[in-house]
């Protein structure tokens, strides 16, 4: 299998990241990262952008990488934490909250799951400077956790929980991820959905439909229902 | 009789294993799936995939993050005494999920669906669900637990007699492609689908069928089986492999369970048993001993029994030979 990762590029990038490490990055190449990175989901988002909590640190001095994720963690002996696994979660939901939190922020790098629609590619993170990384898998929950050596800090673990809270984590050789989208906007996702979208009509050719159908959905397959 | 204290041994040890070792039947499967991938990028995803099994393993830790909703199934000799009783088996459950939820450690992932409280273990209304079967004959219990994915995958519809197979591989199709876009479903898969009984038996089925059943199995009726082969490979045809990248790995195997249904219908279901397909099983013996293993062996002819009576699985057997 070696030869098979020898077909794709890859990169080790020291953070902070950035813009000329930044600019190296295509779509489908694989990225390994060294540096802080912290966690922001829904919890987050919500306490910062809508009820205008302040951030309870400078995180533009600390990380500029913004993993969506909850780890699997639990308090150790030393009033630290341990981390067990650490996965993505699906990053689609959150698009609605980007282009604030990305001025605030600073962020530049979006690691997720699933990647976001092409559109927000171009109207949030190119303006920003920023690419989109995706997990792979994506249960490569204890590959990621090995990366992580260490929990810098975590805030608001008591209001939302470990899967909500904000984290910390000091990571080094933290991968393997996947480019989704470059600086310019493309979309490694978008670019492959649309290949496979061209083969799909084929695979109803002879089935007829069910008798009954069902209200209000798409049925055109060529469309995402996320 | 078998001492309760037996019971909370095994499910915490199966907790333990589920969430950490794969299963070598699906782990099987991948490794032959990726010499058959054509695609760089879902062969580098699976590839990767066995590095974090690996990687689990070695250091004992979950191989996913995402915990899943950990959940039981148990099956009871019916000759099979426990000192505490049923409830005494169910309140060692959800103290086993709430220990191992601590110590392996799994994400909490339980909450309340208004509220969005916890309790940080996995325990709370409902959770971790806990399914009975029962087997004639035999003086043991059988404790698995599932910790199958939670989000995508998943599908129920409505299909009537007249939309035949035709409908049946419409709507298997119409469930890859949706949540295998973008690789929602963590694919590839063990898919299950229910066919027939009631919509919640046939949900129930179509899960039961991806999650307690190996990689290689097949249902015992020739026919079905054949379906469950053909279903294999039309969703290995659909152009997408892993995490949505072109290739062909969707399907690490298809399984099928029916259950008879009202006479006007064909209710149909679909759930896909994730990457992380973690299943573990133990069967705790009247002397108290504990045997583990990951083949949940959930359905037995009595599972499928057709009439009032039923056949040992030796009866079968003997008569096909
Ligand atoms: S679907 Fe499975 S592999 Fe994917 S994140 Fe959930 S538990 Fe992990």
């Amino acid at each position: 299998m070696g030869n098979r990762r020898g077909n794709l590029k890859q990169f080790r990038l020291k953070l902070p990241v950035t813009a000329e490490d930044l600019a190296q990055l295509e779509p489908g190449a694989v990225v390994f990262l060294d540096g802080v990175v912290y966690t922001a989901r829904e919890g987050v988002y919500k306490r910062v952008l809508e009820d205008k909590q302040d951030l309870p640190l400078d995180l533009t001095a600390v990380s500029n990488v913004n993993f969506h994720c909850s780890p699997a963690a639990a308090p150790d002996a030393e009033g630290s934490y341990r981390i067990g696994g650490v996965t993505a979660t699906a990053s689609f939901r959150f698009s609605k909250w980007m282009d604030e939190w990305l001025t605030r922020t600073g962020t530049k790098i979006i690691i997720g799951k699933g990647g976001m629609p092409r559109e927000a590619y171009c109207d949030i993170l190119v303006p920003h400077g920023a690419v989109y990384l995706t997990t792979v898998g994506y249960g490569t929950g204890a590959l990621l956790g090995r990366g992580i050596k260490r929990v810098r800090d975590v805030h608001w673990l008591d209001d939302l929980g470990i899967a909500q809270a904000m984290w910390l984590f000091e990571v080094e050789n933290f991968g393997p991820f996947i480019v989704d989208s470059d600086l310019n906007g493309n979309s490694l996702f978008a670019a492959h959905g649309d290949e496979i979208n061209a083969g799909l009509a084929h695979l109803y050719e002879g089935l007829r439909p069910p008798a009954l159908r069902r209200y209000g959905e798409t049925d055109d397959r060529k469309r995402e229902v996320m | 009789m078998i001492a309760n204290r037996k019971i909370e041994e095994a499910a915490y040890q199966i907790m333990t294993n589920a969430a950490i070792d794969i299963p070598q039947d699906y782990l099987d499967g991948i490794k032959g799936m990726i010499d058959l991938e054509q695609g760089d990028l879902s062969a580098f995803v699976l590839q990767s995939m066995v590095d974090n099994w690996e990687a689990a393993t070695e250091d004992r830790r979950p191989m996913c993050a995402d915990t899943g909703l950990p959940r039981y199934y148990v099956k009871v000799g019916n000759e099979a005494r426990v000192d505490a009783g049923f409830v005494g088996i169910e309140k060692s459950l959800r103290s086993a999920t709430a220990r191992a939820t601590n110590d392996v450690p799994l994400r909490p992932n339980r909450v309340h669906p208004l509220w969005r409280t916890e309790h940080n273990n996995n325990v709370g209304i409902n959770a971790p669900e806990v399914e009975w079967s029962f087997e004639p004959g035999a003086d043991w219990v059988d404790i698995t637990t599932v910790h199958k994915g939670g989000l995508f995958g998943t599908d129920y519809r409505m299909l009537f007699p007249g939309d035949g197979i035709d409908g049946i591989k419409r709507f298997y199709l119409d469930t890859l492609i949706a949540f295998g876009k973008r690789g929602l479903a963590c694919q590839p898969a063990i898919v299950g689908v229910g066919l027939g009984g009631s919509k919640d038996t046939c949900m129930q089925l179509g899960k039961q069928a991806a999650c307690l059943r190996t990689v290689g199995d097949r249902n015992p009726d020739p026919e079905i089986a054949a379906l469950e082969k053909e279903l294999k490979e039309i969703g290995n045809k659909i152009g997408m492999g892993a995490m949505g990248f072109i290739g062909s790995s969707m399907v690490v195997d298809c399984h099928i369970e029916v259950g008879h249904t009202h006479t006007g219908g064909m209710p149909m279901s679909v759930h896909t048993f994730c990457l992380s397909s973690r299943r573990a099983t133990a069967r705790i013996y009247a002397d108290g001993s504990i045997a583990y293993r990951t083949d949940p062996q959930w359905f037995t002819p009595y599972m499928r029994r057709e009439t009032i009576g039923w056949e040992t699985a030796e009866e079968i057997s003997s008569n096909s030979a």
